[in-house]
């Protein structure tokens, strides 16, 4: 029964729920069961809420007894990535220096959650302040991989993916500034996806680069992760950089999700590809070949500036992360260092104390490139190569409905592989990277896994605030294939 | 050894730009990762971005705005309920010695 | 010492708040003092995840001051942040604008005295959020208060083009007059809605060669005599130093002195060795704003006659005296209500007689405008009208003003009541005339001899007619008939 429960996916559940076979409270508890059961192992949350949780799920179930009509979610048990503001428990960014923070507001993702009426069950791991891509900068705990506990489960949304590949919840919010959903979810075997930038609002999401970050779903399937999205995009007058409705269509991604699509044109860049190891390579050629076999044309194109993004990328990633970790000083709230000689040294004891070394060495990287005599050098040339990207991207999608490439160079790496290497580590990040510079969607979806077993994301990579043909091109893989339904055997 | 893009001495004027007390073997990694990321970065220079506008922001759109209609702020205990140190009803921070910031 | 020839230079930075009901980018009402902290969010407090949108209102009154100050307003104007440690910035960066501010290029003209103007340069104006405020307590700590925090600021730079203190303190009234105009500010110095940054040196003369003095910077300053002072001061204390040390700015570093108001001195602050980083770059959490002409024309629409204007057309149209009209323009309603009872018929050196010498003076008591002391602007031509027909005298239209202020009354009817009516009568002031005359034979007859008695004795005869009327005879007619009789 704990089993069968737990192996729904959200739309199940949330049909089962709805319509009184299964109760939100027998599913809260498998959950919480599993929690006590995995999570010693796995590593996935930095905080769970299981009163508040299965107190919002009776809560659901009476609704749904008297007839009452409830959200899109209603009852489904999910988990926010520790990096969105709760009014509730802490909001830490896997960070010492916001350790006993409590946030008196909710991020909109998170409203936007519970309005939906879905159970948030706790708050997962990450890389601090989202800067990683193996979630081993977390300064509070480590998560591994659920599928091999030597492994990392990639990041920075790490605790999010190995916590929905665990069963450890039904799906997850992460967020995504240079791959930190897509990556954990192909590290993971699960669905990841990154919106366009604008599409979910940032308001209550700790930024890290501001013109990069979006929330997004981590979920078991494709149309599980249009449930999702559905309900956390929109307009928020909260967030100047949310896009407006009348500017982009609104999001319903779930009511076409199984409409075939005529004629699909998918973009390799092969190139590009050849950078990955060669089982990633096989399984992504595979994988394409499905839609091959669909009656898809499959266009080699060019991006010459794509081999620029990292390196644009960590300029202005870091430069943007430089100015939004100023705030924490040890002032207003957050650690503050114990007998400062001075107030100069509560900023740079605070933050010397309260920042782990990857969130040093970023904050230093990006003060350097803003500073003066550097600006015109890193900043602006960055700047100028985004929109070299970017120009890349509106070329290819001229003439081709999306482009497919893997997620990441290799499988989940073993814990403490690259940690001693930052910039190995950055490399890591060669196919995520772009979208976030271009602001443009992209998903991983599961589409197999190498001959050590580990999981391999395909990347589909769509036109700004083509999230609705994205789905439905990810969900006609999902179709053929089973491989979403793998999952992992947890040992302890 | 082909000298280093940042040097220890540049490390240790963006550790005080950043305010960031950095031991000293830190000043020593990061002068030594930075570089390597910083030449990594140089990368950038075998494009021709001449003609090439900066691009701060991928979004399609200006002039988004707020009507001046007030709304309720927090009020003093919860703005002050993370303050690592408070004093009545303000922030605590030892003395201020030097004139405005900005 | 040899007396030097010098020139004093000066440009200044000005900070002026804008009297939105919120902040910049919160909804925040702007406070002033509430509780401590007590006007703060999320947001204006820096917290984690956060973002600002920007008040509309805040632009639009900025604009509109950049237009009286005849600058180009830009068609693309964005955010940038300006980054530095301080306790008071919560964010430990400013939100402001740097290399596409809203507006740049303009002037101001300022009035000097004798009627005359000047022009000075205004190099760019645009807006930011200011910082919340430090206390420096006598304790071993110090305290913060975020409720200024995000409290819409308009940064003026004007061109190094004043030349002496007064010039200096004549920009800052003339810029507070401006911003009240406009009613964009309340432009209240006690207030802080107000401060000014002067940037000082002189160019001295010696031996047929030129010396700058290393530029000094006055930081925050809130009173104009505190600006007028501080520049004073400086002048003096610069060609001190350069019979000092001879520095230039050359040789020398620009530096940052605060001024102390008790002992009217500035201070060092800190050397400027190496200027400040700010690593400004675009504030990515705001989208560009773009002004179309038809926004900007609404805009503009909002303007009103600017006050320097309005007093130089106060000399020429209705020949005002420079000072009377510099008294009327000071403020706006004072100016309207003025305007308003010249339109209603008065005639404008009276209705200016009227308002400067009473009503300003009532006012004044009262701790009020001349408009909020229950008086219509017609009220005002009337009264007017009757001290020029004659029906009251001058002195009796103090009275009559006051009394209009206590009793809401006219004034034709407050003159009868208070039987202030002049009596201009012939006939009957003849009678009294020859009563009069016949009483005082000998100042008649000094009268009729003439040369300085004469005049001395006509004055007297005046008077004790004014005094059987009880101050009511109207003297003009009185002297009229005085001379016919004694002719
Ligand atoms: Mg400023
Ligand atoms: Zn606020």
């Amino acid at each position: 029964m704990q089993d069968e429960l737990l192996n729904m996916d959200c739309r199940q559940l949330r049909d089962g729920i709805a319509s009184g076979r299964v109760k939100s409270v027998a599913a809260t508890e498998a959950v919480f069961k599993a929690i006590e059961k995995y999570e010693g192992a796995i590593g996935a949350y930095i905080s769970t809420f299981k009163k508040q949780a299965i107190s919002k799920a009776e809560e659901i179930d009476k609704k749904i007894a008297s007839g009452e009509t409830v959200g899109e979610l209603a009852g489904v048990p999910v988990a926010v990535k520790d990096i969105m503001c709760t009014s509730f428990g802490t909001t830490t960014c896997a960070s010492k220096i916001l350790e006993s923070f409590h946030a008196p507001y909710n991020a909109t993702a998170v409203e936007k959650l519970a309005a939906a009426d879905a159970v948030i069950v706790g708050k997962t791991n990450m890389d601090e302040f989202a800067m990683g891509s193996s979630t081993e900068n977390s300064g509070l705990k480590q998560t591994v991989n659920p599928w091999d506990k030597s492994r990392v489960p990639g990041g920075s949304s790490g605790g999010s993916a190995a916590a929905v590949a665990g069963r450890l919840c039904y799906a997850a919010l992460g967020s995504d500034t240079g791959g930190s959903i897509r990556q954990p979810a192909s590290f993971c075997g699960v669905v990841g996806l990154k919106p366009t930038y604008g599409r979910v609002s940032r308001f209550g999401l700790v930024a890290f680069g501001s013109s990069l970050d979006q929330i997004g779903p981590l979920t078991r399937t494709v149309g599980d992760c249009a449930l999702l999205l559905n309900v956390i995009a929109g307009h928020d007058p909260a967030d100047s950089t949310s896009i407006d409705e009348k500017t982009a269509p609104v999001c319903d991604c779930l009511g076409k999700l199984d409409e075939p699509i005529e004629g699909l044109k998918i973009a390799v860049v092969p190139e590009f590809n050849a950078g990955a190891e060669s089982g990633v390579q096989k399984v992504i050629a595979k994988a394409i070949d499905v839609y091959k076999r669909l009656g898809a044309e499959v266009i080699e194109v060019d991006m010459p500036h794509l081999d620029y993004a990292i390196a644009a990328y960590y300029v202005i990633a870091t430069a943007e992360a430089s100015s939004n970790l100023a705030r924490y000083d040890g002032v207003h709230y957050g650690h503050r260092t114990e007998e400062p000689a001075d107030y100069i040294e509560v900023y740079s004891k605070s933050r010397a104390e309260g920042f782990g070394k990857e969130v040093k060495r970023r904050i230093m990287l990006g003060t350097y490139a803003l500073s003066s005599g550097y600006y015109d050098a890193y900043y602006l040339k960055a700047l100028k190569v985004r929109n070299l990207i970017r120009g890349d991207f509106a070329k290819v999608f001229e003439r081709c409905d999306c482009i497919m490439m893997p997620v990441a160079p290799t499988t989940a790496f073993k814990i403490g592989e690259k940690i001693d290497d930052p910039l190995a580590m950055y490399l890591s990040d060669v196919y995520t990277i772009a979208a976030n510079l271009a602001g443009i969607p992209a998903i991983s979806v599961p589409c197999g896994f190498d001959e050590k077993k580990l999981p391999i994301g395909l990347q589909i990579l769509a036109p700004a605030f083509g999230e609705e043909k994205l789905l439905r091109t990810a969900r006609i893989y999902e179709r053929e294939t089973d491989w979403h339904k793998e999952k992992p055997r947890i040992s302890n | 050894m082909m000298a280093k893009r940042i040097d220890e001495a540049q490390v240790r004027k963006v550790a005080k730009l950043s305010r960031l007390a950095l031991t000293e073997a830190e000043v020593e990694e990061f002068t030594e990762q930075l570089s390597a990321i910083l030449d990594y970065a140089e990368k950038m220079n075998e494009l021709d971005t001449e003609n090439v506008e900066p691009l701060a922001h991928c979004l399609p759109i200006n002039n988004v705005f707020r009507d001046d209609c007030i709304k309720e702020s927090l009020g003093t205990e919860k703005t002050l309920a993370n303050a690592p140190q408070r004093d009545g009803e303000f922030f605590k921070v030892p003395k201020i010695l030097d004139g405005s910031g900005g | 010492m040899a007396e030097l020839d010098y020139k004093v230079v000066v440009g200044l930075e000005i900070h002026v708040h804008l009297c939105t009901k919120t902040k910049m980018f919160c909804g925040c009402a702007l406070s002033f003092g509430e509780e401590a902290n007590s006007r703060v969010c999320p947001v204006c407090l820096g917290m984690p995840g956060v973002l600002p949108v920007m008040n509309k209102q805040a632009l639009e009154y900025a604009i509109m001051v950049a237009m009286a100050l005849n600058c180009e307003i830009a068609e693309f104007t964005k955010w940038d942040r300006k980054s530095y440690y301080y306790p008071d910035l919560p964010k430990n960066y400013q939100i402001s604008q740097y290399d596409l501010p809203l507006s740049a290029n303009g002037f101001i003209e300022i009035p000097l005295e004798g009627g005359k103007t000047k022009r000075i340069g205004i190099i760019r104006a645009h807006l930011e959020e200011d910082a919340g405020k430090n206390v420096h307590s006598e304790a071993n700590f110090s305290q913060v208060d975020l409720n200024r925090a995000g409290t819409p600021l308009l940064e003026i730079v004007t061109c190094p083009d004043m030349n002496s203190a007064s010039e200096v303190r004549a920009l800052a009234v003339e810029l507070q007059r401006i911003v009240r105009y406009l009613g964009v500010s309340e432009g209240d110095m006690q207030k802080g809605h107000m401060r000014f940054e002067p940037n000082i040196n002189l160019i001295i003369t010696k031996n047929g060669a030129e010396y700058k003095t290393p530029i000094a910077e006055v930081k925050n300053l809130n009173s104009f005599r505190a600006l007028e002072r501080s520049v004073e001061y400086e002048v003096q204390r610069q060609l001190d130093e350069f019979a000092e040390t001879g520095k230039t700015i050359e040789t020398g570093n620009k530096t940052t002195r605060g001024w102390v108001d008790e002992r009217e001195v500035t201070v060092l602050q800190r050397k400027k060795e190496e200027a400040p980083d700010y690593r400004y770059f675009p504030e990515p959490d705001l989208v560009p704003v773009k002004l179309t002409k038809e926004w900007l024309a609404e805009i503009r629409g909002h303007l009103c006659e600017l006050p320097i204007n309005k007093q130089i057309r106060y000399v020429t149209e209705y020949k005002l005296s420079d000072y009377d009209a510099g008294v009327l323009t000071a403020e706006r309603f004072t100016a309207e209500f003025f305007e308003q009872s010249v339109a209603a018929g008065g005639e404008p050196k009276r209705v200016c007689n009227l308002l400067t010498q009473t009503g300003l003076k009532i006012a004044k008591e009262r701790g009020c405008g001349v408009c909020d002391l229950g008086i219509k602007a017609e009220s005002l031509s009337e009264l007017s009208k009757i001290v020029e027909s004659g029906t009251v005298s001058s002195s009796a239209a103090v009275s009559i003003f006051e009394a209009m202020v206590e009793t809401g009354k006219e004034p034709d009817i407050l003159a009868e009541e208070l039987n202030l009516i002049q009596k201009s009568d012939a006939g009957e002031l003849e009678l009294i005339v020859e009563h009069v005359l016949a009483d005082n034979a000998k100042a008649v007859k000094d009268v009729k001899i003439g040369g300085k008695k004469s005049k001395k004795a006509h004055g007297f005869l005046l008077g004790q007619v004014m005094q059987k009327t009880r101050g009511q005879a109207n003297p003009k007619v009185v002297s009229e008939i005085l001379d016919k009789k004694l002719g």
